[in-house]
């Protein structure tokens, strides 16, 4: 199966697009691909409990990797205790690691 | 390095405008900080941010002088990310789009910058280990 590296930058707060690239990386971790999403940027703000991130905890679930960039929290005052279950702080050099291995990126 | 990955970048932003630059200069950071060879190709707006003319200012509203503005530059941050992919052991090869740049006139880049085309960023693409497109919205 494919493996997958999905980068949202957006919020689904101000960008109604942001749901669709949730329901793509949930669809592709059905199918039994390797997924994961690194949230980015303002990525980040539905990571914070109760701020829409039932989406985020659904994605866990269906098995997708939810990675929220740790540069990205604290610009945004975000504790890592504050985030959904699910949902891990990491370092962006994940990104660059996963992109070596060959994932198939996709930023939006 | 033996084990030396090649990524190639796609980056279309201008300075001064969007998160996505910052985001860039740090992946690009990253990757060079590995030793790994890195590509990058600016097209539209992001040729602008190796432009050597870009100048630091003073900040008069605050009153402050161009020392204490101490303005960040991007052609800085490119000469930078430059100098850190030579340290570590690999490399960083930046080429703007040549009409991008005639038609923003920003044809005078800093040093180790190349002009190029599309088929630039096509044979980086084919000789990378992957790539990133990160799309203006």
């Amino acid at each position: 199966m494919a493996k997958y590296l999905l980068i949202e930058s957006r919020d689904p707060f101000t960008s109604a697009d942001v749901d669709a690239h949730w329901q793509l990386a949930t669809s592709l971790a059905r199918e039994g691909d390797t997924v994961t999403l690194f949230l980015v940027q303002n990525g980040v703000l539905p990571a914070r409990l109760r701020a829409r991130s039932h989406g985020l905890a659904e994605l866990a679930g269906a098995g997708v990797e939810v990675l929220a960039d740790e540069f990205s929290l604290r610009e945004r005052g975000i504790a890592p205790t504050a985030l959904v279950a699910g949902v891990r702080p990491a370092p962006i050099d994940v990104v660059v690691d996963l992109l070596a291995e060959g994932r198939k990126a996709f930023w939006h | 390095m033996a084990d030396a990955k090649t990524l190639t970048f796609l980056l279309m932003d201008p300075p001064y405008e969007d998160a996505r630059s910052t985001t860039a200069f740090r992946l690009l950071d990253a990757a060079a900080r590995r030793g790994w060879h890195v590509n990058v190709f600016a097209y539209e707006g992001a040729v602008a941010l190796p432009f050597a003319k870009q100048a630091p200012h003073a900040n008069a509203v605050h009153g402050r002088s161009v020392e204490e503005e101490n303005h960040p530059l991007p052609r800085e941050w490119v000469r930078a990310l430059m100098e850190t992919a030579r340290a570590y052991g690999g490399s960083l090869d930046w080429v703007n789009c040549g009409l991008c740049v005639d038609e923003r006139g920003a044809g005078e880049a800093i040093e180790g910058v190349r002009r190029g085309s599309p088929a630039d960023f096509w044979k980086m693409v084919e000789g990378a280990d992957n790539t990133l497109v990160i799309p203006t919205r």
